[in-house]
């Protein structure tokens, strides 16, 4: 059979591995090599080795957007995932009315970046114009700002997979658990928690990755503002590229380096929390 | 025990109640300012758009003179739509070919896959968009092909996933009464495949319909534009920002993904539960 398919190559895989190839490999070795470059068009090159990455680590904004795009997204990671799971065990306690929240908090999540960050522009400079502020105000203002955002749009996605989570715990351990005298809390810590550990691991993924590589919520919601202070690695990387002539090589260094750091990340991450997650 | 059990549902469903009104509110208020006299949205955001700060649709109508609001949704429903099908159609196929054809090569894609999904955009972002200048892929129909090219990795990993599970016996009988590949796909392999095919529909959908990066830099937007970039369009620039307009078009960016979310709120809930078990 495995022959009889093999024959098929141009039919079956051929037309996505074009597009692949044309869509992310090309562009993607292309980038690798063009880092090591100075360059204003892709075909006028010349090979300048390690400068753009020394460059790259020498320019304040880059590394003011590395602070700051660490800081929003271990907050955001922390509150999203504490808020996400405990709506989701609240939730399942069979109150009234859980289907109707469950569709209210997933609905801003299918909004796109762009609308969503005009939305809480809105919304927020209409609140802080009590005090007389505006959300460029200061670097503070756009951080929560941004916090916000995330929140409002994330939770409910983590919500749901926790529900999934918590809704597969077989009922027979939760009662042996509860024969054999445990409370909440050693339910909670004992049993829930490493029984939806698949949930969290996808989870944290989810949200790490969202924030590290946020982009149009950054862009609609601040673009910066005040003076690049509120503006995140993504963003940075595009300013460099389309707003500073002849840094379009040190534009692509920082996104090589960009590329690393959700790599390595993610790969973190993903083997700490893999190792707590039990058989069921 | 029960009375009081009853009584804390009680207290989070009102709870709860409330929360959900705070949700859903920051929608409702930019759907009333839409309403309002361009001066009042900022000086009074909180306000109903009664007496003389009311303009019925005035805004809608300026809306409309400074973005071509309703050929960019024409174009990212026919963006969505086609690169949605192109990906699932394509991306089944090869996934079913590289999982059931066993050599190094097709290991290589499976794992090229897996790795293209957590390259940020950035990272391809500027020479991809001259890709995309040099052959001509800067039009409704060619960005579908760039999509199929960077959906393909997620896509193809998760119909691997799914592919695995289906027992070789059935595909094997089929091939035996003498259909040939491509029938045996069509007619046992991709109906078999039909859930996975909703889940990445979802996912996808979710994706292309609200990107504005990869649109926004290969598409020739002086013919083409997409919700996203009519909306960053509108706002563009520091000169001053028509916001009676800008609060029209987020209302009506807004409306289609409700209605849509309405009419397949249970296909895209299972979708996400589904999609993130796979990934």
């Amino acid at each position: 059979m495995e022959k009889a398919i093999k024959r098929y190559f141009p039919i079956f895989a051929l037309p996505t591995l074009v597009a692949f190839t044309i869509g992310f490999i090309i562009p993607f070795l292309m980038g690798v090599y063009l880092s090591f470059c100075s360059f204003t068009t892709v075909v006028n090159t010349k090979f300048v080795g390690l400068a753009n990455y020394r460059a790259a680590f020498s320019d304040a904004g880059f590394l003011h957007a590395l602070g700051f795009t660490v800081l929003f997204t271990i907050v955001t990671v922390l509150l999203i995932n504490l808020l996400a799971f405990l709506v989701a065990m609240l939730l399942t306690r069979k109150i009234q009315g859980t289907n109707l929240f469950r569709t209210v908090f997933f609905m801003p999540n299918l909004i796109g970046g762009i609308v969503l960050g005009y939305i809480w522009q809105q919304i927020l400079n209409g609140i802080l114009s009590y005090f007389d502020r505006t959300l460029t105000y200061s670097a503070t203002y756009g951080f929560w700002g941004l916090v916000i955002l995330m929140c409002w749009q994330q939770i409910g996605y983590m919500m749901i997979i926790y529900i999934a989570g918590i809704q597969n715990i077989p009922g027979d351990v939760v009662e042996a658990a509860k024969i054999d005298g445990a409370g909440r809390w050693q339910l909670l810590k004992n049993v829930t928690i490493p029984m939806v550990m698949p949930s969290i691991t996808i989870c944290t993924f989810l949200t790490l990755t969202n924030s590290f590589k946020l982009f149009d919520q950054n862009l609609s919601l601040t673009a910066g503002a005040p003076s690049n202070n509120t503006e995140m690695l993504a963003l940075n990387i595009y300013n460099t590229f389309y707003g500073r002539v002849g840094w379009e090589g040190v534009g692509q260094a920082k996104a090589v380096l960009f590329f690393l750091m959700v790599t390595v990340i993610a790969l973190i991450q993903l083997t700490a929390t893999r190792r707590k997650e039990v058989q069921q | 025990m029960g009375v009081k059990k009853s009584r804390v549902n009680l207290a989070l469903t009102v709870i709860f109640s409330l929360i959900s009104i705070l949700y859903v509110s920051p929608i409702v208020i930019v759907c009333m300012n839409s309403f309002k006299r361009k001066v009042y949205i900022s000086k009074q955001p909180f306000a109903l758009p009664l007496g003389k700060m009311f303009v019925g649709v005035e805004n809608y109508v300026n809306g409309f003179k400074k973005v071509p609001f309703i050929q960019s949704a024409g174009w990212t429903l026919f963006i969505t739509v086609g690169s949605v099908f192109l990906i699932i159609l394509c991306t089944s196929m090869c996934a079913w070919y590289i999982t059931r054809v066993k050599n190094k090569f097709t290991e290589a894609i499976y794992y090229l896959c897996v790795f293209s999904m957590i390259v940020p955009f950035q990272m391809v972002m500027y020479t991809l968009s001259w890709i995309s200048n040099v052959l001509k892929l800067n039009t409704p129909w060619g960005i579908m092909i760039i999509y199929l090219g960077f959906g393909a990795g997620l896509a193809v990993f998760m119909f691997c996933g799914f592919v695995k599970s289906i027992p070789l016996e059935i595909e094997e009988a089929a091939m035996i009464d003498g259909c040939t590949p491509v029938q045996t796909f069509f007619k046992i392999v991709l109906p078999v495949l039909k859930p996975t095919c909703i889940t990445i529909a979802i996912l996808q959908t979710m994706w292309i319909w609200n990107d504005y990066l990869l649109p926004y830099l290969t598409l020739d937007h002086s013919k083409y534009m997409t919700i996203p970039i009519a909306v960053q369009y509108l706002r563009g620039g520091y000169g001053s920002v028509d916001m009676g307009a800008l609060m029209a078009m987020l209302v009506l960016a807004v409306i289609p993904i409700i209605v849509f979310y309405v009419i397949c709120q249970k296909y895209i809930i299972e979708g996400v539960v589904a999609g993130a078990v796979k990934g």
